[in-house]
């Protein structure tokens, strides 16, 4: 089914909808495109059912929209919210398609009357803080690819710290995690946050998470303070906040290097996965005996490339050293008494065959015999 | 960098140079049973370690205190 609607259609059957399709089609375009947002509007008419959802229905001066909570939202607000309350309304917009209803799912509430002074502390503190760049992305740190020793600030009393331990465990086990215990809310809790950040610059460690144990009350005023949130900015190695929940977000969320949505989370985060690292290195394993096996493929070809060439390069001499024979037969030839011979000498020889060179040799009447080209020719000495 | 950073940058290379054309062959056998070294002693180290998990207590005399904490 596509989302688009045939604007070009002119008669009905041209392209026919069904209401479900269309609906469905809503639904679509609505809840893809929209995060949670915070509304601010007025409540009327809230009703608790008995399988604990609310409904109400939410409105200013010029609209209003139906709203549901569901049950485990609900009950963490206590009770429902008195017809005309004021509240900021945390909630994601979506079409009901039974009844074919924009509608909001809400999953928290706060009344605006409940936000004034905390507000306004908060916005002089984000000030503050925001003037002086601790929000700013720039001066965010990359954290450390294979972290090996890592520091937890957190109550050892709440979850964060099983919660990270475990996944650590089952991550990295190679790992050290300091823990330092601070209160993370009520009295004393920013001061022990403070002091406790500010003892993780005294430990060798590769970064440094900051968590809120999961169950705790919903409490980040700690968490918010300027104090803690330039403690934290101090932190000489790269920092996680893993304080707020899925959908809250608290200023060390902001000053942190990396925010992660639980303890859980920063701790995968922090940490690499053994199992990727093992997979990793049997990948190089096998890299490893191929290049080997390349290599000796190589040194195989080349010396068989090599034993050709001197099977090549003998052959080569070979015909070298033929022509050599052949021109000096043919110097040897040249330098044959018989070939001057063929020029019309003759050698004498004497009887024993001695080459007769002097007259003196030569006594009278004796035989001898004249050497030709083809042959002897019997002579003797005239007497004189 | 850490331990094993170093020894994965280390294998890379190992691997990366054996890939390549420009090794005699006695070079290649000595980064092959390098590699091979390198590669079991880093499984034997992941497989091995188990969590420590530490605790700081505070300061005594300027040092940092610890005791293990159980996970």
């Amino acid at each position: 089914m596509s989302l688009s609607i045939p604007s070009l259609a002119i008669a009905p059957t041209d392209a026919v909808w069904s209401v479900s399709e269309l609906t469905t089609a809503a639904k679509r375009v609505v809840e893809g495109g929209l995060m949670p947002v915070w509304v601010r509007g007025e409540v009327v008419g809230c009703k608790a059912w008995p399988s604990g959802h609310w409904y109400f229905t939410l409105r200013d001066a010029a609209s209003q929209v139906r709203c549901s909570m569901w049950r485990l939202d609900a009950q963490r607000h206590g009770k429902p919210p008195a017809d005309g309350t004021e509240v900021f309304a945390l909630c994601r917009p979506v079409i009901y398609e039974a009844k074919g209803e924009f509608q909001l799912k809400v999953s928290r509430i706060i009344p605006t009357a409940a936000i004034g002074r905390q507000q306004q502390e908060l916005e002089r503190v984000k000030g503050l803080l925001q003037k002086d760049g601790l929000f700013d992305l720039a001066r965010k740190r990359p954290l450390p690819e294979y972290a090996s020793a890592i520091a937890v600030v957190t109550s050892t009393a709440g979850a964060a710290v099983r919660d990270i331990i475990t996944v650590s465990r089952k991550r990295w086990p190679s790992a050290r995690l300091f823990v330092l215990n601070a209160r993370v809310q009520g009295d004393g809790a920013v001061d022990e946050l403070v002091r406790a950040l500010r003892v993780v610059n005294r430990l060798e460690v590769d970064l440094c998470i900051l968590a809120r144990g999961g169950g705790d009350k919903e409490d980040l005023a700690a968490f918010n303070t300027e104090a803690v949130c330039r403690a934290l900015a101090e932190v000489r190695v790269p920092t996680i906040s893993a304080v707020g929940h899925e959908i809250d977000i608290s200023f060390t969320d902001l000053v942190a290097d990396v925010r992660a949505a639980t303890p859980s989370a920063a701790a995968e985060l922090a940490l690499a996965d053994r199992r990727e690292v093992l997979r990793q290195l049997d990948d190089l394993a096998a890299r490893l005996g191929a290049g080997l096996g390349g290599r000796t493929r190589f040194a195989t070809e080349r010396l068989e490339r090599t034993s050709d060439r001197m099977q090549a390069a003998v052959a080569a001499l070979l015909q070298r050293n033929q022509h050599q024979l052949e021109r000096l037969g043919a110097q040897l030839d040249a330098l044959s008494p018989l070939r001057v011979l063929d020029r019309g000498y003759a050698v004498p020889l004497a009887p024993d065959g001695r080459v007769l060179k002097r007259r003196a040799e030569f006594l009278p009447g004796e035989p001898f015999r004249l050497r030709v080209a083809d042959g002897n020719v019997p002579a003797r000495v005239e007497p004189e | 960098m850490t331990i094993i950073a170093e020894e994965l940058a280390r294998l890379e290379e190992i691997v990366r140079r054996l890939e390549s054309d420009d090794v005699e062959l006695d070079a290649a056998l000595a980064l092959f049973e390098e590699g091979v070294s390198r590669l079991r002693a880093a499984r034997e180290r992941l497989l091995a370690a188990e969590l420590q998990v530490q605790a700081v207590l505070g300061e005594a005399g300027g040092d940092l205190r610890t005791a293990d904490l159980d996970g």
